[in-house]
């Protein structure tokens, strides 16, 4: 087991060095984020002033060299906009992006697996119909029109909910419903069709002749045996709420990481983005580390396989 | 039965829901009453069913049905050419990835493991703040993100196929490796590149229409659905129709594209069920 999670740390750090890596080199390509940062009159002189302070002079290989020795030390430089910094700022903004996130797969979890068992049990019936077509629907609604057409909705009085920003729970009604849709409506798909193909083992038909309530048959021998698939797909899907709340975090002013990097990318502040885009795939890489030893819980099987490999 | 039945309904949704996306991009300069472009101070903001503007005007007076029906032309065009670009290149790669093995297979398969540690939209998103806005820009933006899925896939498939006996019976008798690659092993990896197409073509098309809504892509005055959108937020208390039609249109066309999607996976592949 020790083996494994060493290899484990090694092929994650390997991951987070090669995205900062590319990053960093992309967004030298990018051009010159000096100009942006100074007033329109300023002399040659003092621009490069400016760039020689922040090192952008030096050749790239010796700031690709400080970058690398500055992030292992959690250090990527000064915000070029709010003059903090960069990984503090990014920081500062993780804790709304995962209340966000963390709500947001509640919900999707409490509306998907029953949606998704009740269809699998009674398949063919008008509910297993209902909830395959509200979750195609789920899937093909863009979130941030969603958002729009929530905002309007409640904006003409239906209930009056905020619409910007953080706060009470309130705040919370609108961003969570807009970024669980979409990752619902495949939650609730895939637990269906895993709960069926389990419903066909045999140990269920041994369950069922042994006399069992079929709520227990469902709850304790169908629904612990389909876990695997339903918690892969909930971990991909956390690390993609992260990227969805890009978008939500913008429509509904929410102070997280995804609206401060959308921010950054504008202003090409390169420090918070890199600073960014580390937490990001760190977060990323945990949340697949934590699925992977998940699956060492809900099926010993697995736990010989990923101790050998 | 009814279950079939069901399924095959949907699809033939699907088919006229996508027919009906490719009827409005190819005859959009036809159908469209006006130019998408043109703006019309007198009439801005006109609500839908004012005579000569069905869906009503935006806040230039532009009239939105033809900007909508323009706006199908512009996602699916991008869509189209970002499956097709990913699906060659990725496609390719994890061709030679999987027949070659090796350190190249090797190297591309950690390359994916990054772009994979990173959500998607904000892979492509990212990329494209650095590569520049624009409709060719966002191509390669969206493509560069995408073409992961195919090399992951197309990998994963040419490992057990080049076991298969066909493949060991053809380079016995002294088929040449490229032969074989595109005679042998390539046909029948093609139907798990096209369930891929399939998957991706509608989630290539949401993902411009948000990085065009958060300002980067697409730019205006270009009818795009997405920048539409972006458009439509400061005046979505007085003109709802701004951003409730644009975004019908990018919803259905999701929909139906997916719809059709999921029929031609069932007719090409029953395992891969998801």
């Amino acid at each position: 087991m020790r083996a494994y999670l060493l290899s484990r740390l090694g092929q994650t750090a390997l991951v987070i060095f090669l995205a900062l890596t590319a990053v960093f080199f992309l967004v030298r390509l990018a051009g010159d984020p000096v100009l942006l940062f100074l007033p329109m009159d300023i002399q040659a002189k003092d621009v490069n002033e400016f760039r020689q302070r922040l090192g952008f002079n030096d050749p790239l290989i010796v700031q690709y060299g400080r970058f690398i020795a500055g992030a292992v030390r959690g250090d990527f430089g000064e915000s070029l906009r709010y003059k903090q910094d960069a990984l503090r700022l990014v920081l500062e903004r993780l804790p709304a992006t995962l209340a966000l996130a963390a709500s947001a797969l509640a919900l999707t979890a409490c509306i998907a697996i029953p949606a998704g068992v009740l269809s699998a049990v009674r398949r063919g019936s008008v509910w297993d119909h209902l909830g395959m077509t509200v979750a195609v629907l789920g899937q093909a609604i863009p979130g941030f029109w969603l958002g729009l057409m929530l905002i309007y909705l409640f904006s003409v009085g239906l209930v009056s909910l905020p619409n910007e920003g953080t706060g009470g729970l309130a705040h919370f009604v609108m961003p969570c419903i807009v970024l669980a849709s979409f990752y619902a409506a495949r939650m609730a798909r895939l637990t269906r069709s895993s709960v069926l193909e389990t419903l066909r083992e045999e140990y269920v038909l041994t369950a069922r002749a042994k006399g069992l309530a079929e709520r227990v048959v469902i709850a304790k021998h169908a629904l612990k045996n389909s876990a695997i698939p339903i918690v892969t797909l909930a971990g991909l899907e956390t690390g993609q709420l992260l990227g969805g709340a890009v978008i939500t975090e913008t429509i509904f002013a929410w102070p997280g990481v995804g609206r401060l990097t959308v921010q950054a990318l504008v202003n090409r502040d390169f420090p918070v983005v890199l600073a960014a885009v580390f937490l990001i795939s760190v977060t990323y890489t945990l949340i697949n580390f934590g699925v992977d030893l998940l699956y060492g819980a809900l099926d010993p099987r697995t736990r010989r396989e990923t101790e050998a490999g | 039965m009814i279950a079939r039945l069901n399924r095959h309904l949907l699809g033939i949704v699907g088919l006229l829901l996508t027919s009906a996306a490719v009827v409005a991009a190819l005859a959009a300069p036809v159908l469209a009453p006006h130019d998408p472009i043109k703006s019309d101070f007198v009439a801005s903001l006109k609500p839908p069913g004012t005579p000569g503007h069905l869906l009503g005007t935006d806040q230039l007076g532009r009239d939105l049905l033809s900007r909508v029906l323009y706006g199908a032309r512009i996602a699916l065009f991008i869509g189209f050419c970002t499956v097709l670009l990913t699906a060659v290149v990725g496609g390719l790669l994890g061709l030679v990835a999987g027949f070659f093995g090796g350190w190249p297979g090797a190297v591309l398969m950690r390359i994916a493991d990054v772009q994979l540690s990173f959500p998607f939209v904000l892979l492509a998103l990212t990329i494209n703040a650095i590569v520049g806005l624009g409709l060719r820009n966002i191509i390669i933006s969206l493509s560069a993100a995408g073409w992961v899925i195919y090399a992951r896939v197309v990998r994963g498939e040419v490992l057990s196929i080049k076991q298969r006996d066909y493949v060991q019976a053809a380079a016995a008798l002294g088929t040449g490796k490229a032969r074989v690659l595109f005679r042998h092993v390539l046909p029948n990896v093609a139907p798990s590149i096209i369930v891929v197409a399939s998957l991706q073509f509608s989630q290539f098309i949401v993902a411009e229409a948000a990085i065009s809504f958060l300002g980067f892509g697409v730019q205006p005055p270009t009818p795009a659905w997405g920048s539409m959108l972006s458009e439509s937020r400061d005046f979505l208390y007085v003109a709802w129709w701004l951003a409730a039609f644009p975004g019908a249109a990018l919803a259905l066309t999701a929909l139906g594209i997916n719809l059709l999607g999921d029929w031609l996976r069932d007719a090409l592949d029953p395992k891969l069920r998801v």
